[in-house]
């Protein structure tokens, strides 16, 4: 009898408080503007991307996007129409030209590179794992005799 | 006055700094031992000096002293007391004074558990970090003076930032700075060791400890700060990958890097170049970090030009200590010699492969950086690098790491064989596996970084239980508490800092893979529903704070017709700098966050509301907390005390284990 009391409460809690309204209309539009937002630079802000700022101007311009989204501008277009009038600082992700080789390249380059010495280092220090031993027993008994209290070297 | 006995006892400490940072290096060179045996009291008394400094700074914020320059620009009369005191870190000159005194707490510190170290290294290792303190005081009494006067003196001070006004900014940049600094501890040992050409066994084993309690200073000061950005700036993101956020990570990565390469030093007596290396890269970044977040060249690189007296000073100071010590690298390393040699497949050509990654990694994190600064300062346009790029740079580099991260400690030293570590890992790998295939359909979606992610964080903790049960197998007699006892704490810690990863992994996963957001417009009594809670929205009040007034917007959660929770976020507005705050609501929970904060008011007494429910989200922070503990834990280990205060040694298992 209590849950039947209960979802009556409840039937009548909701009856009285509307459902809230989502910001948008159309939940396909918010996915594709959150998501397209997401790689954006609200200009104002310090740095915040388009989807996280409460800033007016950001309001503004998710309101524009959404009407271009609405208009059935693809991704591509919008940033294009973005670009064009805000320039490549708008875009949290580079856009790939000649000032930015290097920014995209950059951490593969850096990643062959170390390979590379990492292979090299490993193939010097195979060598050497016949010729000597790790530690010596004397380099051992230096270390306990440094490590142990009032022994004073230079 | 007060201020003048501050700035005085600044100049006492650079006089003392520059004592300490020449005669016991010069003694040590000359095996002087009288001035060798300058280099203690020298840092002591430098730790009194400049505790005065910051003592006769915090009074002069507690008092409301505006007719010092530092303090009029960043507090109020109207800020309580204890955000007046955090605001001495508030800006530039503060953080430098800071800095500077945590820099002679560590120095203290040395002083205090350096008694068993041969006295020139001691006194090397203080000379170094007197030189450091000698650039940071030279830089405070030239161009970024804390107790420079203003007068006539304000009659009301500016402000401390609101977004600053927060417990978090209360034990935040301590943190950091604990953790930025104490790599000056390893750096110092390296220079040390450089100058005193004995890069040893010994001298990996006596800065371990050092540089582990750093890397956890930092590992904390870093999740504070990001839980701090998580609940203050109201739209429930926990990493920007903001220049301000890779700076602090930067040093992270390469501190991580250091720690991993000391071990093998310490145990094999490889690799000891490539830490010294190391250990120089780690303070560089700690002092870049320093300076990037401090100089204001990431508002704008003209900012930093249009005072080119300190742009300068941080530019000859980087270079000095980075030039400075490269040159002692170049000069001095190839005399040391390779160490021992190692199979490619061996727990060193593991570590030495998760090595490089990390540093490529660092690599890319700076290049991302500082990018769009040298762009703009080129006049070559003006660019922004944001989470996409990292997002697609850091993860396909991290990775390979974190599954080394749990084969690493399986591998024998000097030689493995694959064949063999394939078969001691079958049962992680095929647990792993299916986790990854299977949780994410339990779950309800399947993506592949979700499926990637649950793969990792899955493997490291598999791979661990697979460690422990192995060395059980080495430890003979007793029941099964006394022998996971006995196992060196050294080793608990480095699988509980590794668990700790595999729990932040999680976290992100869940995050990414499951977090839901609504962007509504509620009125009075509007409900919405978010991951599964209702959220009732009961209008808003006014209320007062000290030095604000705010919205205060009431929020029922309920789920199932159960309350779960009464939320109140707060749109606040600063008296002093009219500046408007959101504040976000939390209710934090194991498995869950929801979060919620107030937008802009509409029409009919309606607000634009944030509501998130964010699935698993402390599980990042509880990470980095459990990572800091291993760290914690390993330097409790026996093997770092001084022989004097060791019990006896019960166990000879240990001494195999520890060879291991």
């Amino acid at each position: 009898m209590n849950w039947l009391f209960f979802l009556l409460l409840l039937v009548a809690g909701s009856a009285w408080a509307g459902e809230a309204k989502p910001m948008g209309d159309d939940p396909a539009v918010e996915a594709r503007l959150k998501q397209l937002a997401g790689e954006l630079r609200c200009l104002v802000c310090q740095n915040q991307t388009l989807a996280d700022s409460n800033a007016p101007l950001a309001e503004d311009l998710r309101r524009e996007v959404r009407e271009m989204i609405a208009k059935n501008m693809s991704d591509r277009e919008i940033i294009d129409f973005l670009v064009s009038r805000y320039g490549d600082f708008v875009l949290y992700r580079p856009p790939l030209k000649t000032t930015t080789v290097l920014l995209w390249a950059g951490p593969f380059v850096l990643l062959i590179g170390g390979g590379v010495a990492l292979a090299v280092t490993l193939r010097r220090r195979q060598r050497v794992i016949v010729e000597n031993a790790v530690i010596t027993d004397e380099e051992h008994r230096r270390v306990e005799r440094l490590l142990s209290p009032g022994v004073k070297e230079s | 006055m007060i201020p003048e006995i501050g700035h005085f006892a600044l100049i006492l400490a650079l006089c003392v700094a520059l004592v300490q940072g020449t005669l016991p290096i010069y003694g040590a060179a000359v095996g002087n031992s009288r001035l060798m045996a300058l280099a203690s009291p020298a840092a002591r008394c430098q730790f009194f000096l400049v505790l005065t400094a910051f003592g006769c700074l915090a009074y002069a914020f507690a008092s409301k002293d505006f007719s010092v320059l530092y303090v009029a620009a960043t507090s109020n009369s109207q800020l309580p007391l204890h955000y007046r005191l955090a605001a001495i870190w508030g800006a530039h000159e503060g953080s430098l004074l800071l800095w500077t005194f945590i820099l002679t707490i560590w120095m203290f510190a040395v002083t205090l558990f350096s008694s068993h170290l041969p006295e020139a290294m001691r006194s090397r290792i203080l000379g170094v970090m007197g030189l450091v303190s000698v650039g940071f005081l030279l830089f405070m009494l030239s161009v970024s003076n804390p107790f420079e006067r203003l007068i006539p003196a304000a009659v009301e001070g500016r402000d401390l930032n609101p977004l600053l006004q927060d417990p978090g900014m209360v034990l935040h940049p301590p943190m950091l700075y604990m953790g930025y600094v104490g790599f000056s501890v390893a750096f110092a040992f390296a220079l040390a060791a450089l100058l005193g050409g004995n890069l040893d066994a010994a001298w990996a084993r006596w800065s371990r400890p050092w540089t582990t309690v750093a890397w956890c200073f930092l590992t904390i000061g870093i999740a504070l700060g990001s839980g701090w950005a998580y609940y203050e700036l109201g739209w429930g993101g926990w990493w920007f990958w903001d220049p301000v956020e890779n700076a602090s990570f930067m040093p992270w990565l390469a501190g991580t890097a250091l720690v991993h390469s000391l071990a093998v030093t310490d145990k094999r007596g490889g690799f000891k170049v490539w830490t010294v290396l190391l250990a120089i890269m780690a303070f560089s970044l700690s002092l870049l970090g320093t300076f990037l977040v401090r100089s204001g060249v990431l508002t704008s690189v003209h900012a930093f030009a249009t005072d080119p007296k300190r742009g300068l000073f941080i530019l000859s100071f980087l270079a000095v200590v980075i030039g400075g010590s490269l040159l002692l690298y170049a000069w001095r390393a190839p005399r040391v010699g390779l160490g021992g040699g190692f199979a490619p497949v061996s727990r060193e050509g593991f570590l030495l492969a998760n090595n490089v990654l990390l540093v490529v990694a660092t690599g890319a994190v700076l290049l991302g950086t500082l990018y769009p600064l040298f762009l703009d300062a080129l006049d070559l346009g003006k660019i922004s690098v944001g989470p996409p790029y990292f997002d697609s740079v850091f993860v396909p580099l991290i990775t390979p790491a974190l599954f080394l991260m749990g084969v690493g400690p399986l591998a024998q030293w000097k030689k493995a064989e694959i064949p063999d570590l394939a078969k001691r890992v079958r049962w992680a790998a095929g647990v792993s596996m299916l986790t990854a295939l299977g949780l994410p359909i339990v779950l309800g979606e399947w993506t592949p970084l979700l499926s990637l992610g649950f793969l990792l964080a899955c493997w490291i903790v598999v791979t661990a239980v697979v460690s422990v049960r192995e060395q059980l197998a080495h430890v003979v007699g007793g029941g099964i508490g006394t022998r996971l006892a006995r196992l060196p704490r050294a080793y608990w810690g480095m699988l509980l800092a590794h668990c700790g990863i595999a729990v932040f992994v999680v976290g992100v996963t869940m995050v990414k893979g499951f977090e839901t957001e609504q962007d509504v417009r509620m009125g009075m009594g509007d409900v919405a529903t978010v991951g599964g809670y209702t959220f009732r929205f009961d209008g808003v009040q006014n209320v007062r704070g000290p030095n604000y007034t705010a919205v205060r917007g009431t929020f029922h959660v309920s789920r199932d017709g159960r309350e779960t929770a009464l939320l109140y976020p707060e749109k606040r507005r600063y008296t002093a700098q009219n500046q408007v705050m959101t504040e976000a609501a939390i209710d934090s929970g194991v498995v869950r966050d929801l979060y919620v904060s107030l937008g802009e008011p509409l029409e009919d007494g309606a607000w634009s509301v944030r509501l998130y429910h964010k699935p698993f989200v402390n599980w990042i922070w509880g990470g980095c907390l459990i990572m800091a503990l291993g760290g914690a834990l390993a330097v409790s280990d026996r093997r770092y005390r001084p022989a004097w205060r060791r019990e006896p040694q019960v166990v000879p298992a240990n001494a195999q284990l520890a060879g291991r």
